[in-house]
C-alpha cells in the first residue's frame, strides 16, 4: 500500500484532497523540488505535480525517471493544460525512435 | 579500423574466430530485443498519448467546474469543505515485466460507493461536480502514471540496446575481422617462407650430390 501525493498551487489542487489524495501546497520551484525529494523518500508511489512546477523540477524528475518509485506525473493547473505533459512524451519518442512519429501529423 | 593486437600463432586466431562469433550471435540477439522493444514502446507510447489527451480534457474540465464552484462559495466556506476527506485513496504497486524490464503496476485501492466529503447545506451544486467528476477520472490518472513510467523505461532500454548493437556492429565485430585476416595472412606467409625454404635446401643439397 503507497500513498499518492499532489504537489501544486492552492487553487489547483486544493481539491485532490476531496478525493483522498495528499495534498502539498507548494508554488516556488525550490521548495517544489525539496518536497519531491522528500515525498520519494517517504515512499509514495504516484506524484501529480502542476505543469508549472514540473517545468522547475526538471532535474528532479529526471532523476526518478527511471526509478521505479514515484512516478511524477505532470497534470494542467488551473489555468489549463500548457502542454509539457505531451512534451515529456515526445522527448520520449523521440530518444527511443529517433524521429517523432506521434506527433508530426 | 585498427585491429586488435594479438600474436600471430593458431592458438590467438581460434579463440579469435571463437569470439567473433559470440559477438556475431550477440549482435543478432541484441538486433531482435531492440525490435522488439520498438515495437512495444510505440505501443505504449500511443495509448500514453490518448490517455494523457483525455486526461488532460477532463482535468481542466473538473478545474473548470471547480472554479465555478469557487465563485460562487466563500473561500473560508471551501475550505472547511475539502478539508477533511471522506475516503483514504492508496495505491496498490506490483510490478510485471516488459521483456524482462520491470515496469510498475498500479491500483487504486479506495472504499466503494462514492460519497462527497462533506455536507450538503453549506456548499453549492458546482461543488459536487468538480469532486466527482474527479474521482472518476482518477484511477485513469493513475493509468497514466503507469504507462508514462512504462514508456520512460522502455525508451531508456532501448537507447542503451541500440548502442549495444551498433558497438558490435560497427566496433566490435569489424574488428575481429581484421585481427583474424591479419594473423590468416601472417600464417600463410610463414608457410610460404618454410616451403620455400625446403625447396631451396633440397635443390642445394642436389647440386652437392652432383659434384
Amino acid at each position: 500500500m503507497a500513498k499518492m501525493g499532489v504537489i501544486g498551487d492552492k487553487d489547483s489542487v486544493m481539491l485532490y484532497k476531496a478525493v483522498g489524495l495528499d495534498v502539498f501546497y507548494e508554488t516556488d520551484g525550490d521548495k517544489a523540488n525539496r518536497r519531491l525529494h522528500r515525498l520519494a523518500r517517504e515512499g509514495y508511489a504516484v506524484v501529480f505535480v502542476t505543469e508549472q512546477l514540473y517545468a522547475a523540477c526538471s532535474d528532479t524528475v529526471k532523476e526518478y525517471a527511471n526509478e521505479a518509485y514515484p512516478a511524477i506525473v505532470p497534470i494542467p493547473d488551473s489555468h489549463g493544460s500548457q502542454g509539457a505533459g505531451m512534451q515529456a512524451l515526445k522527448e520520449n519518442v523521440e530518444k527511443a525512435v529517433g524521429v517523432d512519429i506521434l506527433f508530426n501529423n | 579500423m585498427a585491429a586488435i593486437q594479438a600474436k600471430p600463432t593458431r592458438m590467438e586466431l581460434s579463440n579469435l574466430k571463437k569470439r567473433k562469433a559470440v559477438a556475431v550471435r550477440g549482435h543478432k540477439m541484441m538486433k531482435d530485443k531492440r525490435d522488439e522493444l520498438v515495437r512495444q514502446f510505440i505501443m505504449y507510447a500511443k495509448k500514453n498519448k490518448e490517455l494523457r489527451e483525455e486526461v488532460e480534457r477532463k482535468l481542466t474540465q473538473a478545474g473548470k467546474s471547480f472554479v465555478v464552484a469557487r465563485a460562487s462559495m466563500s473561500a473560508a466556506e471551501i475550505e472547511e469543505a475539502l478539508l477533511y476527506p471522506a475516503r483514504a485513496a492508496s495505491v496498490e504497486t506490483s510490478s510485471h515485466t516488459v521483456l524482462s524490464i520491470p515496469v510498475p503496476k498500479l491500483t487504486l485501492e479506495t472504499e466503494e460507493g462514492f460519497t462527497y466529503p462533506y455536507g450538503y447545506a453549506t456548499t453549492g451544486a458546482e461543488l459536487d461536480d468538480a469532486v466527482q467528476q474527479l474521482a472518476e477520472i482518477l484511477p485513469q490518472m493513475l493509468e497514466l502514471a503507469e504507462v508514462e513510467k512504462t514508456c520512460c523505461r522502455l525508451a531508456d532500454e532501448i537507447e542503451k540496446t541500440r548502442r549495444r548493437v551498433n558497438a558490435l556492429e560497427y566496433v566490435m565485430i569489424p574488428q575481429f575481422t581484421e585481427t583474424i585476416r591479419e594473423i590468416q595472412m601472417k600464417l600463410d606467409e610463414n608457410d610460404r617462407q618454410s616451403t620455400t625454404r625446403l625447396m631451396k635446401t633440397k635443390d642445394m643439397l642436389a647440386k652437392q650430390r652432383e659434384q
